[in-house]
């Protein structure tokens, strides 16, 4: 073979930070073939995509709406998975974050006190963190892989949640819409800048990441998680417990996304409705690896994320792209970055046939 | 008489429920039993059902429709090859991967097609014979993929545990080092399997747009290729077994339709959720005991391989 690839002895820091931007710039490159394909000027495609959204005040603030869930997610999946635990049903855990959360503006909503936002949201982290135990305990007591069950628990979830808007959460004033009645003021996630839509979901977004940040670097837990991951045989030797990680990892990564479904239906959506998230549990994936699992690269790759479900929605209104092309979009990048990441571990070398002994 | 009506129409449903897990497990078993674990069977199922429904709508060839489907989940499982065979990446990462990636592909794919109808996969109809009151429909009455279904589960099996290729191809999932030692292609052989795993999932796939409701929705595998990662565990890497639980869970999903159809008391919802519980169960059930699994799952699933110079 010409070129040999040959591991290296230490994991290049330079291509940790390089590779998502590689990726990034092939994504590009394939989507002006993807635009092509569709029939639209690829240069008019990209600044659809990637300018026009962002041109304005408002747009940027809308950045921030569609990355808040999106971060607050990925910061707690990027958790789990430092410590190999594959927690992918965070789509389930926000669907029941935001259930839980709600639940005590449905039954009591006549309540006006400014302590019940903090209680929805409390509330939420708690139905995140409950869904995503069954997980945890299958996985600790019996063994259960956590990807599959932690993945068919996000069907439940969201049949759980059209059974409630089906029915008992339904708006008694709503003439039978499958619609719960929309939040309060007291209920509401308060406003951050009149005139947009930002919310305080951004700010706990912001704070998750610094949150993170501290508890990864500077904490036991996260000295753990990361051992573990990387080196469970010598974590045990430590006398880390295993199964210690994987519940922390999945309770803290449910509450995340807990919290992250609350902030959406507390937020811009401000009712129950029967579909309460575009997949924002499944493209969290993504931006964790994107944000290489550390708490800054997350809030960067969040909004990227972002800014291709606005893009994908200018690109359907000014050029009648199909709003799918978001999906390709996210899954091409996620591709393409696992496919840079082997100039992390590994290096190319030319073999010269002449001397080419080895 | 009368009262037993109702048996073989639910027999059909059942059969048509579980062959599209049929196809998917069994391919996937093979790409395991090389020691590779692909977790984008859902999105090879949704590329190979898109790319079998856009094909019968606009030639009216199923028989293209079914080859394209195979030729779609397998170009996506080459996919998957070069991340993780050549290029070594992360089997789990690359795996979701390209199950977020099928979904998007797909949808875009099929997005003119959402909703159009399409002739279901034709039945098989001997005159006389497929008209015997009950094993006339059931065992001479179905379409061309069923058989096949049936026909594959035995030759996997066949090819498994008979042949000397498929003893070179256990080897490498029970261990990649020796097998390399020996001489054999380690990255060669698991590129193959992982590529007949992608071709099975696209046929699934197919099935399910063509025959178990021919028509086109993102989606619309609804967990399945999920589903059929399960039935592998649960089947503990046999192919009999596979067969044998995927009409397990065929039952399953239509028991919810028969159910509502019956008049339970509950709402709909909550007997859909039943496939799902059934799967998180039967994994709980076959995982507790460690040491079976052990015994049965190849050696080196998941793990990379990378030959030292």
């Amino acid at each position: 073979m010409l070129l040999k690839i040959e591991k290296r002895a230490e994991q290049s820091r330079a291509m940790v930070y390089l590779t998502p931007i590689f990726a990034l710039i092939l994504t590009m490159l394939t989507s002006v073939v993807l635009f092509h394909l569709l029939g639209v000027s690829p240069l008019e495609a990209l600044y659809n995509f990637f300018i026009l959204p962002i041109n304005s005040e408002y747009g940027l603030s809308e950045l921030f709406v569609k990355g808040t869930p999106l971060i607050l997610i990925a910061i707690g999946l990027s958790v789990g998975f430092k410590a190999n635990v594959w927690n992918i049903g965070a789509e389930g855990q926000l669907t029941m974050g935001a259930i839980l959360g709600s639940s005590i503006f449905i039954y009591f909503h006549e309540i006006d006190s400014v302590f019940l936002l903090p209680a929805e949201i409390l509330l939420g982290a708690l139905g995140g963190a409950l869904w995503a135990a069954i997980p945890a305990y299958l996985k600790t007591r019996f063994n259960a892989n956590e990807i599959l069950t932690s993945l068919m628990l996000v069907y439940v979830a969201i049949l759980f949640l059209s059974v409630l808007v089906h029915g008992p959460w339904r708006d008694p004033d709503g003439f039978n819409f499958p619609e719960s009645r929309t939040f309060s003021e007291s209920a509401d996630m308060p406003i951050l800048i009149a005139g947009t839509r930002m919310h305080f979901g951004t700010l706990l977004a912001f704070m998750a990441v610094i949150g993170a940040w501290i508890m990864m670097s500077k904490t036991l837990i996260g000295f753990q998680v990361k051992v573990i991951g990387s080196a469970p045989t010598a974590g045990g030797y430590a006398g880390f417990s295993q199964k210690k990680i994987i519940w922390f990892a999945l309770l803290f990564g449910g509450a995340m996304a807990g919290i992250a479904g609350l902030s959406e239906v507390a937020g811009p959506i401000d009712q129950i409705l029967p579909s309460i998230s575009p997949g924002y549990g499944f493209t969290a994936i993504i931006v964790a690896f994107l944000g290489r699992l550390h708490p800054v690269g997350i809030l960067f790759a969040g909004l990227l994320m972002a800014l291709t479900y606005l893009g994908g929605e200018t690109a359907q209104i000014n050029l009648g792209l199909p709003l799918a092309v978001t999906g390709v979009f996210q899954g091409m990048i996620l591709f393409y970055l696992l496919a840079c990441d082997v100039l992390v571990h590994y290096r190319f070398r030319l073999n010269s046939f002449g001397k080419a002994a080895s | 008489m009368s009262g037993f009506d109702w048996i073989v129409p639910v027999i059909l449903t059942v059969i048509t429920a579980a062959t599209p897990l049929v196809f998917a497990a069994l391919g996937e078993l093979i790409t395991e039993k090389s020691g590779v674990l692909n977790l984008g069977v859902e999105g090879m199922m949704l590329v190979g059902a898109v790319t079998g429904f856009v094909t019968a709508t606009v030639t009216g060839n199923y028989f293209l429709a079914v080859a394209l489907a195979a030729v779609a989940g397998g170009f996506m499982a080459f996919l998957f090859g070069i991340l993780t065979l050549s290029l070594m990446a992360n089997q789990v990462a690359t795996g979701l991967a390209l199950t977020l990636f099928g979904v998007g592909l797909s949808a875009l794919m099929g997005q003119e097609f959402v909703g159009e109808p399409v002739e279901a996969l034709a039945k098989l109809n001997i005159p006389g014979i497929s008209d015997i009151p009950i094993i006339g429909p059931i065992v001479f009455g179905q379409d061309g993929l069923v058989y096949l279904s049936f026909v594959m589960v035995a030759a996997v099996s066949w090819f498994l545990y008979k042949t000397k290729a498929g003893l070179i191809l256990r080897a490498v999932g029970d261990s990649h080092d020796a097998a390399h030692s020996i001489g054999y292609s380690v990255i060669g052989i698991r590129y193959m399997a992982v590529i007949f795993g992608g071709a099975m999932s696209g046929i699934g796939g197919a099935y399910l747009s063509l025959a178990y409701t021919p028509m086109w929705a993102e989606n619309m595998t609804a967990g399945r290729g999920w589903i059929a990662l399960a039935l592998i565990v649960f089947a503990t890497w046999k192919p009999g077994l596979v067969l044998v639980g995927a009409y397990m869970f065929g039952g399953i999903t239509i028991l919810q339709l028969h159910a509502q159809a019956a008049g339970l008391d509950l709402p709909s919802q909550v007997l859909s959720m039943l496939p799902y519980l059934a799967t998180v169960l039967v994994l709980v059930l076959i995982s507790k005991d460690q040491s079976r699994i052990r015994k049965h799952a190849p050696a080196c699933i998941g793990r990379i391989f990378h030959p030292a110079a």
